[in-house]
């Protein structure tokens, strides 16, 4: 007795996409970042947040920044993005979007040049939307200033990104405000504010983590439809390890403002090579007995004025060595232990990344 | 199961807000809610927000009066007592909160935030040296040091107020905790500590908890049962793993769909992806609440509200889903599960 209707609304994974608009060839580099750090003035002296970062981010593909509060995920992506706040320094490094290096660029042209290149959305999109201004308004904004747009023209662009971003009656709404919408299609104006002028490089900073699950789930959807239609490279941050599993190609795991590994999803879940990275994953509770006791790392993350030379993860690591209180170890590739070549695309940050499964 | 500790019947409540876009000015955030909950026994409660968690907790706590309904506590109804009966009855059931920098008193010591239940509750630890000797060994209990009593709550890391939240909670030795979203907050890493916890102290204790979560791996990882709620109604209860590998209310299944898996062997799934959001609790659609979502819904189902049907588990545990359309049973049980109003009427 089934009709069409009533199957249920299965997304099959990879099919949403829509045409590619032929803006970047799938897999190309969009964004090289080069030993980027990032340092911030407290009054108790000045510390790294952000230590010789690099990573890439290729057109139609997910890069996910993993780790836990206070890893120095988010201020990486305010430093891509320009938008550090005041007490924050970029000390080092090099944030190359097509060719052209935005940490040498001044304010003014890295504006110009990177205001319709790179588009940011971030968590909470009540306190991200200007609540005295109307939605139309605010998507209109980046046409008016980039494309040279008057208001009635921007108008008619704002109803047109409320469409592509799946938001019902775009033309009555568009004069609504902010605090007329539910947390979802706030979520949703944010990210058709950071697309209006197709971006090649999109950074979410935690799209989904004040959302419900089932809202969270549709978001994400939204994403990748927005990835795929404009192969746009996406800079996903994020503290969740399924959502990373689920949504990015590429992970790099951030510890104490270090990346500690990076690497393919698949590869780096299935076979981690650094200890932080294996304690996170068993710290999940799935294939677990119900009630069993979950392994967990011991202690907390180091403070950032407190940040032991050597490892940054020594003081929690099970395999910890005098060579770690030494010296610290740098990102390089990870050799895979069955003694075959080690892949350039697996890097970890471990003076002992082959023995990691002897814990 | 253990005979029941806790018995809900039929609670309602009705909030009424100043005023509404609909005009409708009663807020139905119970609608005969009915659970139970069993000596030592860990129910999982899940559901997104506003669909009355917090109510529900709020009115076991008796922060809130029920309209309708009954709620049982070992024989006796917690809401006709007075006076001392009353105050000994607030002992046994009490709360752990989400937010572990909020929840504390940023001038108290974490000693002191744990004794403050015997300032009401004073025949518990009459004199100060067994109030000390306690702190020290719920302390203990929980994992922090004894010398950790003098500290603020602000020398303290997430996980370690989180243990304190739970040390004041034990204070009283009750015989329910509600915990809300009690790990929610916290790094996964400091996560995983704090579940393993609350895991043994229950083991010790032989305390019952209502786990209030969102997070559905947790739930998964913790619960005896789960019951899941919807716009006010609880949709579907039965045994965890029963709930999970077999959800027989479409918005149960949609739900453990959306929830994000961690599966490493990197094939993506394929999964029901909801259109819409949550109805407003104010203007509840007729009918089953879920049916402007559900992908499964029929004319009966705005006419008739569904009532709680029995569905068989394989496992002879209880399973109840209000749907007039249940999913399939598992595969292999189909047929001899499917109960007589799943014919759908046309």
């Amino acid at each position: 007795m089934k009709t069409a209707a009533q199957q249920a609304p299965i997304q099959r994974a990879g099919e949403a996409a829509g045409a590619a608009t032929g803006q970047a060839k799938a897999h190309d580099v969009v964004l090289q970042v080069r030993d980027l750090a990032v340092d911030i003035r407290t009054h108790r002296g000045t510390v790294r947040a952000v230590n010789s970062v690099a990573f890439e981010a290729r057109a139609g593909e997910t890069l996910a920044l993993l780790g836990e509060s206070g890893c120095g995920k988010s201020m990486t992506a305010k430093a891509l993005a320009g938008i550090m706040d005041p007490v924050c320094d970029l000390a080092d490094g090099e944030i190359v979007l097509k060719g052209t290096d935005l940490a040498a660029l001044s304010a003014k042209e890295r504006l110009k040049f990177a205001g319709p290149e790179l588009g940011i959305v971030f968590q909470d999109a009540l306190t991200a939307l200007n609540p005295v201004y109307t939605v139309g308004t605010q998507l209109g904004e980046a046409f008016r200033i980039h494309r040279g747009l008057n208001a009635k023209q921007a108008r008619a662009e704002a109803i047109d990104l409320m469409k592509r971003v799946g938001i019902p009656e775009p033309e009555s709404r568009v004069n609504s405000y902010p605090h007329q919408f539910s947390g979802g299609m706030r979520q949703r104006i944010l990210i058709a504010m950071a697309v209006a002028l197709n971006p090649r490089l999109l950074i979410a900073d935690e799209p989904t983590t004040a959302l419900d699950v089932t809202v969270q789930a549709q978001i994400m959807q939204l994403l990748r439809k927005l990835r795929e239609e404009g192969q746009m490279a996406v800079i996903l941050i994020t503290h969740d390890l399924a959502v990373v599993a689920e949504e990015a190609d590429s992970v790099a795991v951030m510890y104490a403002g270090n990346v500690v590994e990076s690497g393919p999803v698949s590869e780096v879940f299935a076979d981690p090579r650094h200890p932080y990275t294996k304690g996170l994953l068993e710290s999940v509770p799935v294939h677990l007995e119900r009630g069993a006791k979950l392994k967990s790392i011991a202690g907390s993350p180091p403070e950032l004025h407190d940040i032991p030379a050597g490892c940054v993860y020594q003081s929690r690591c099970p395999l910890v060595q005098d060579i770690c209180r030494a010296e610290r170890p740098v990102l390089r590739p990870a050799a895979i232990p069955s003694g075959t070549e080690p892949r350039p695309a697996r890097t970890a940050a471990c003076h002992f990344s082959e023995e990691i499964n002897n814990v | 199961m253990s005979e029941p500790l806790l018995t809900i019947d039929g609670v309602t409540k009705t909030f009424h807000v100043a005023r509404s876009a609909s005009g409708n000015t009663r807020l139905k955030a119970l609608d005969g809610i009915s659970l139970t909950v069993g000596r030592g026994e860990t129910l999982g409660l899940v559901g997104e927000s506003g669909c009355g968690k917090s109510t529900l907790a709020r009115t076991l706590m008796m922060l809130e009066t029920p309209d309708e309904g009954t709620v049982t506590f070992e024989g006796t109804n917690p809401f006709g007592l007075r006076g001392k009966e009353l105050l000994s009855w607030r002992r046994r059931v009490q709360m752990v909160f989400q937010d572990p920098f909020a929840s504390l008193n940023a001038r108290m010591n974490a000693g002191d935030i744990i004794a403050e239940p015997w300032a009401t509750h004073r025949g518990l630890y009459p004199t100060s040296r067994e109030r000390q000797a306690r702190v020290s060994e719920l302390l203990h209990m929980v994992g922090l040091r004894p010398s950790d009593a003098r500290k603020s709550p602000q020398e303290f890391s997430g996980g370690q107020r989180q243990r304190i939240g739970i040390a004041r909670a034990l204070a009283l030795n009750p015989d329910v905790i509600i915990l809300d979203e009690p790990v929610s907050a916290l790094d996964l890493s400091v996560q995983a500590q704090v579940l393993n916890l609350l895991n043994e102290l229950q083991q010790e204790l032989g305390v019952s908890y209502i786990f209030i979560s969102h997070d559905l791996t947790v739930v998964r990882h913790v619960a005896d049962r789960v019951a899941v709620m919807y716009l006010g109604r609880i949709i579907e209860t039965g045994a965890t793993e029963e709930v999970f590998d077999h959800p027989r209310h479409p918005y149960t299944a949609a739900l453990m769909s959306a929830s994000p898996k961690l599966d490493v062997s990197g094939t993506r799934r394929d999964r029901i992806v909801l259109q819409g959001e949550l109805p407003s609790p104010l203007d509840p659609p007729s009918g089953c609440r879920f049916r402007t979502r559900c992908w499964k819904a029929q004319d009966i189902c705005a006419e008739v509200s569904p009532e709680p049907q029995v569905l068989a588990a394989p496992d002879g545990t209880k399973h109840v889903a209000e749907c007039h359309f249940p999913l399939d049973s598992i595969k292999g049980l189909t047929g001899a599960a499917a109960p007589a109003a799943a014919v759908p009427v046309q």
